[in-house]
């Protein structure tokens, strides 16, 4: 199942021989190895697998955070390596959304303006930037909460206000860490129903890293990483 | 983001309130201290340089006769000459301490233009051989209305001088000094002439005017080559080398003043710059998620910039604000020991620009730190 099966499958993100390691003083620790992978528009995907094992890392590669350091990342056909930290921002700016586990909220702005925030960078004026703040906020249904600050706000309204704040911008990819992992079964699966309708209604590629396996559940799809390296999808579970 | 940076100020009141306090406390000092700088070189800068001082060639405590005032006169380039005493001499004791003048009233005033009385004041000190002209910060710190009489306890020239005051004079300019005594030498000289004969016909300085600044030089040489050789010889310079001389000796204080002021704007920069960078740090996470929604290093430099500066402006406003009620206290309980006390439009600037550098200063390394955060690295700390 890849989201809306009306849309011929075009591949959003392509990865091949992807490494990436990091420096601890002399120490060069593996952390991604040749990872192949490819995501097709509208797919919903859920990356698993113990701690450690690279899942932000390569979350990260993904949505335009980090650099590998080998191998061909390219996402909507664009190659994200070869771009400069200015025209990476602003790549980001208008494509990825990112969800994080502690919701990562700005504590002294209301949730509106915190949903604001990202159109800010864009060249809407402040009235259609509050249309697109009440259609988002709408749709996490906080309209009413609107003008609470984080700290009002329960963890799961708070994760709410946060995919709003990822989905305001329209971006096609949406990439969350962990989005459930700080909320009681209730919340996360308030939160797993809604990452699925914007998969469903509005053909987001979705990525997610969880250790949940319910909250996989929601997924078309699940790849799992064990030490740096992605299984096959044939190979057994074994979380 | 203007609405960020005024949340994220008001995020922790009370350090920001410190912060705010502290540096008005700074710029208050600052620009008292440097008030008190001008105070003394008020003086200098009152001075014009169009006017010579023309003294004793030994010192100042020595006279020069009247005698020498029409071969002064007779100079070519000078416009006008007039002539003082050093009175010296007690109101009530010495605490209350004041310059005091004896000139030839008509000829003096004429060359002090920024000593201002109105016409009629002005007419009727000149025709009271007793009267006395005084500068408006004297008579209300005394209460002196015209026609109060005032009585002088002379050291210099010893005995009881009564006085009756005919003019309150004010200052042109704010640097003009308004609390000097002037009376008539003629005053002081004719009873000399009956009591020290030996000392009359003297006076401790000629004022010179010349025509044109340009001539000073020239002017000041052609006196002191005229009573070359001469029982007193003389000293001519311009009136800012004359007011210099009495400074210099405390030149070193001032220029520990100036130290000192600079110090505490030193020490408010190191304040306000650990403000910042504790601030910037606590909101690392903040900045990455940021990052991760496209905003720039610029952004997040606009962000810490625009909050430093505000906390140092304001603090900058409060510290002039509170300049002004403590200027007027310095007045007032010390006014007798500064000719003026001028807070200078000058001195006030130099306040705002200060703070502003500062504010500019402290936000500088953590808004490079914070541009240069690395989203992964940060995001891995804040989860
Ligand atoms: N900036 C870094 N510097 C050094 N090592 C790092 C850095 N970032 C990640 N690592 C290491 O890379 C490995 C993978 O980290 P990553 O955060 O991707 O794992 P993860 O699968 O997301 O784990 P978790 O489930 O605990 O979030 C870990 O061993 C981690 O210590
Ligand atoms: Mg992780």
């Amino acid at each position: 199942m890849t989201g809306n099966p009306a849309l011929a499958p075009a591949p959003v993100v392509e990865i091949a021989h992807l490494n990436k390691s990091y420096r601890r003083g002399s120490q060069v620790l593996p952390v991604l190895q040749d990872i192949n992978l490819t995501i097709q528009a509208g797919e919903f995907l859920a990356l698993m697998g113990p701690s450690g094992s690279g899942k932000t890392t390569l979350l990260n590669l993904i949505a335009g955070l980090d650099r590998p350091d080998s191998g061909h990342l390219t996402v909507h056909g664009i190659n994200l390596p070869a771009l400069t930290e200015s025209q990476l921002a602003d790549w980001r700016a208008a494509n990825v959304g990112f969800i994080f586990q502690f919701y990562q909220l700005i504590p002294v702005l209301t949730a509106y303006e915190n949903v604001e925030l990202p159109l800010l960078l864009t060249r809407l004026s402040r009235r259609e930037r509050q249309e697109h703040v009440d259609l988002v906020l709408e749709l996490v249904s906080l309209s009413d909460r609107q003008h609470h600050y984080p700290g009002q706000l329960s963890g799961g309204q708070q994760q709410r206000v946060a995919i709003a704040r990822a989905l305001v911008t329209d971006p096609t990819l949406i990439a969350a860490d962990e989005p459930t992992g700080d909320l009681d079964k209730k919340s996360a699966g308030e939160i797993m129903d809604l990452l699925t309708q914007l998969n469903r209604e509005f053909q987001k590629t979705i990525i997610i890293v969880t250790h949940d396996p319910e909250a996989a559940a929601h997924a078309g799809r699940i790849r799992r990483l064990i030490k740096g390296q992605l299984l096959n999808e044939s190979e057994p579970q074994e979380d | 983001m203007l609405k960020l940076t005024w949340r994220n100020i008001t995020r922790h009141p009370l350090r920001a309130a410190l912060t705010i306090l502290g540096m008005a406390v700074a710029v208050l000092a600052f620009t008292l201290l440097r008030t008190v700088v001008a105070a003394w070189y008020a003086g200098v800068n009152a001075a014009s340089p169009a006017r010579l001082v023309c003294r004793n060639a030994i010192s100042l405590v020595f006279p020069l006769p009247i005698a020498y005032l029409p071969k002064v006169q007779a100079i070519p380039g000078i416009e006008a000459v007039a002539y003082g005493r050093w009175f010296g001499g007690n109101y009530i004791d010495e605490r209350h301490f004041f310059p005091k003048f004896a000139v030839d009233v008509r000829r003096y005033f004429a060359i002090y233009p920024e000593y201002v009385m109105p016409e009629d004041q002005k007419l009727a000190f000149m025709k009271d051989r007793r009267g006395a002209a005084v500068g408006r910060t004297l008579a209300t710190r005394y209460g002196w209305k015209l026609g109060d009489s005032v009585v002088i306890k002379g050291n210099i020239y010893p005995g009881e001088w009564p006085f009756i005051i005919r003019a309150i004079y004010t200052g042109a300019e704010p640097t003009t000094d308004e609390s000097r005594f002037f009376f008539h030498w003629d005053y002081l000289n004719e009873s000399l002439k009956k009591s020290a004969t030996s000392r009359a016909d003297n006076v401790g300085w000629f004022l010179i005017k010349v025509a044109r600044p340009e001539l000073a030089p020239l002017v000041a040489a052609q006196v002191d080559a005229l009573f070359k050789n001469s029982l007193a010889e003389t000293l001519t310079e311009t009136e800012q080398a004359f007011a210099l001389g009495f400074v210099s000796m405390t030149e070193a204080i001032l220029l520990a003043i100036q130290v000192v002021s600079w110090v505490v704007i030193g020490v408010i920069l190191i304040v306000l710059a650990n403000t910042m960078a504790m601030n910037a740090r606590e909101r690392r996470g903040e900045y990455a998620v940021l990052k991760t929604m496209g905003f720039k290093g610029r952004h997040l430099a606009g962000l810490i910039f625009g909050e430093s500066l505000i906390l140092a402006l304001a603090g900058g406003l409060v510290g002039e604000v509170l300049t002004f009620p403590a200027v007027h206290f310095f007045k007032v309980s010390m006014g007798q020991y500064f000719r003026v006390f001028p807070l200078t439009r000058a001195t006030l600037i130099l306040g705002l620009a200060v703070a502003l550098a500062v504010g500019l200063l402290a936000a500088l390394l953590p808004a490079w730190r914070a541009s240069r955060v690395s989203i992964a690295e940060a995001l891995r700390k804040v989860g």
